[in-house]
């Protein structure tokens, strides 16, 4: 079942086409990739997907829904998460707290259970956080759960934030660069960790730019260049694809 | 990793949570007991400076929490104000009680609040500070000019008094002019406010306050409605400023728009961040130094120089007219203060630690936004 479709979709900035015409379908379940190389358009194509853009021409599906044009917190709420190419967590605040907040659009609590704070606003709190720390588990950094998020390694950061987007329940995981800074056992570890995500049944939608990661885990991979799709297959179809060669290598003389 | 956070007092180990109730009640006892080791002016100075407590534990919510600069806050304490004077008063014929007043002109102030920020807070930072400098200059004026409403530059004057109505046994009391029973009533707003505003910083609500204040982008990335998120703290620092200004009304039995000014809206401010933004005992007590400052000590000053002059002899005192120097004083003091303490007396953690980091972006090199081209100051 196809549960992002991404249909003509082009974001125009002035005179720049960052995203020109792409169309691509996310399967249920699957490990999607994109790749391209710097400045091919793959983070505008994700802040479009994740409603910061709104897109200029074309449409998102989501689940057979429109999201093109809906505000983030909305396409959250939906079922779509992400984490950010520059770690964007709330640094001050303890980590367990972050991932709290990636739970905010699947909390009840109104403003009159904060300000009284109601049994129900206490239990849900408890249960919150419960499974915030659940979820650092599974990233494996339950350990740091009170220390501020900025004190933990990039590494755990990384981990951090995926835990946090994990927090929202969502459907499909966006992943913008997740192995950028990490050294090859973190980048081992990553790979395993995204496996075991997707077996939890989350689709996972990921940038990357390091190649041995996305051969390893990609079910399906679509390479932008200049804002346009050049080519989208299996990895090793992707791989052997002259455009895409020539892409990322240049042209031959 | 020092920076361990502890979470609230729920979850500190019992003999920590025993201390802290004991501080508690110690404190709330000693206030109580305030009255009767005082002179009357004293307690009734005190119950002002209650105001302004109360004021910049809203701000604080504002400033503090959601991280936007308010730099008209004044207007809400005037909305609240006023909001006492036209329904307790022989203007038109209304006299409802206090005690209903002080939550309406909550509500008042909080509608207010919503009006001003349901279309600005799409503006950040520098631009929302500098909407919110309008609205605080536009209220005093409105109030100025609608003279058949608001009596203009006369305000309002013999308003009513609150009373305690009888109950029981108890008979009926007019507060009159007697501090006392304003002091008591401002001493359990604050302590109402100070459990509501604790509350809600560690709610649902209060954390997404936190994340927009840390990364807006983010924080809308995680679900969170950012624009309601910061309505809802500008509303609920105007309720605060509302309470604040029913009071004020009643106690002095009189509005007039000049107490209202951009200066007071500035004063709260310096309380807050001198005080330690985010952190309620901080705010508590940087409201007390800067009211004890600015309306005791500074006018004490004069009188204070001229015995230290009697009894030195150093004549040179009393030559210098320190009453033309109250503001180059106050200024001075202010400066050197955040320039010695930046976190402010009684810093928040965060706050604390982000002065020692340097910023958000710590040492992950590219700042939040970066990724992310937005025009400047407008919110997608």
């Amino acid at each position: 079942m196809t549960i992002i479709s991404v249909q003509h979709l082009s974001k125009v900035f002035g005179g720049l086409k960052a995203v020109d015409d792409v169309s691509f379908d996310v399967e249920e379940g699957q490990v999607f990739t994109m790749i391209g190389p710097n400045g091919a358009g793959k983070t505008t194509l994700f802040n479009v997907l994740t409603g910061v853009y709104r897109p200029t021409i074309g449409q998102v599906l989501f689940n057979g829904q429109p999201v093109g044009g809906l505000p983030p917190h909305k396409v959250t709420s939906l079922g779509v998460a992400r984490t950010f190419q520059n770690i964007r967590l709330f640094g001050y605040l303890p980590a367990v707290e972050n991932v709290m907040v990636g739970r905010h659009c699947r909390m009840h609590s109104k403003l009159w259970d904060a300000m009284f704070n109601t049994p129900f606003a206490r239990r849900e709190e408890r249960e919150t956080r419960k499974r915030a720390t659940e979820l650092m588990e599974l990233v494996g950094v339950a350990r740091y759960a009170e220390d501020l998020a900025r004190n933990l390694s990039y590494g755990d950061q990384r981990r951090l934030e995926i835990a946090r987007a994990l927090a929202s329940d969502p459907k499909v995981l966006l992943l913008d660069e997740p192995a950028a800074g990490l050294n090859p056992a973190e980048k081992a570890a990553l790979g395993a960790l995204i496996f075991k995500i997707r077996d939890l049944g989350v689709t996972i939608f990921l940038i990357e730019h390091d190649m041995k990661v996305v051969m390893g885990i990609s079910d399906h991979i679509v390479v932008l260049d200049h804002g346009a799709k050049i080519a989208e297959g299996k990895p090793a179809q992707v791989r052997a694809n002259p455009q895409v060669i020539e892409a990322y290598l240049g042209k031959s003389a | 990793m020092n920076d361990r956070l502890t979470i609230r007092g729920r979850e500190l180990p019992i003999p920590a949570r025993a201390a802290r109730w004991v501080g508690i009640v110690a404190g709330v006892v000693l206030m109580l007991a305030v009255p009767s080791f005082f002179s009357s002016v004293d307690v009734s100075r005190m119950a002002d400076a209650g105001v302004f407590i109360l004021l910049a534990l809203g701000l604080n919510i504002v400033v503090g929490y959601a991280g936007l600069l308010d730099l008209g806050y004044a207007a809400f304490f005037a909305i609240g104000a006023y909001t006492y004077a036209i329904l307790a008063s022989s203007h038109y014929n209304i006299h409802l009680p206090f005690w209903p007043l002080l939550i309406i002109a909550a509500f008042v102030a909080a509608l207010f609040g919503v009006i001003l920020g349901a279309p600005t807070l799409r503006l950040r930072g520098d631009y929302l500070a500098i909407v919110t400098l309008g609205f605080g200059e536009i209220v005093p004026r409105v109030v100025l000019n609608i003279e058949p409403v608001t009596g203009g530059v006369n305000g309002l004057s013999a308003l009513d008094q609150p009373k305690l109505p009888a109950f029981g046994p108890l008979q009926a009391i007019t507060f009159g002019y007697n501090p006392v029973p304003y002091y008591y009533t401002i001493l359990a707003v604050i302590i109402f406010s100070i459990w509501l505003i604790r509350n809600l910083q560690y709610s649902r609500l209060g954390r997404a306050w936190q994340a927009i204040r840390e990364d807006e982008l983010a924080a809308a990335s995680m679900g969170i409605n950012t624009v309601t998120t910061k309505l809802l703290a500008f509303a609920m620092g105007a309720a605060f400023s509302g309470f604040g200004g029913c009071f004020y009304a009643s106690k002095l039995a009189l509005v007039t728009p000049e107490a209202f000014t951009f200066v007071i809206s500035v004063t709260i401010l310096c309380m807050v961040v001198l005080g330690g933004m985010g952190n309620i005992a901080g705010v508590i007590v940087g409201a007390a130094a800067i009211y004890g400052l600015t309306t005791y000590v500074l006018i004490q000053l004069p009188i204070w120089m001229q015995s230290v002059s009697d009894v030195t002899g150093l004549t040179v005192l009393t030559t210098l007219d320190f009453t033309r120097y109250n503001f180059i004083i106050f200024g001075v003091l202010l400066i050197s203060f955040m320039l010695l303490r930046p976190q402010g007396l009684l810093p928040s953690r965060v706050r604390k630690a982000e002065l020692k980091g340097g910023g958000v972006e710590g040492s992950m090199g590219a700042a939040p936004g970066s990724e992310v081209a937005t025009a400047p100051g407008v919110e997608q």
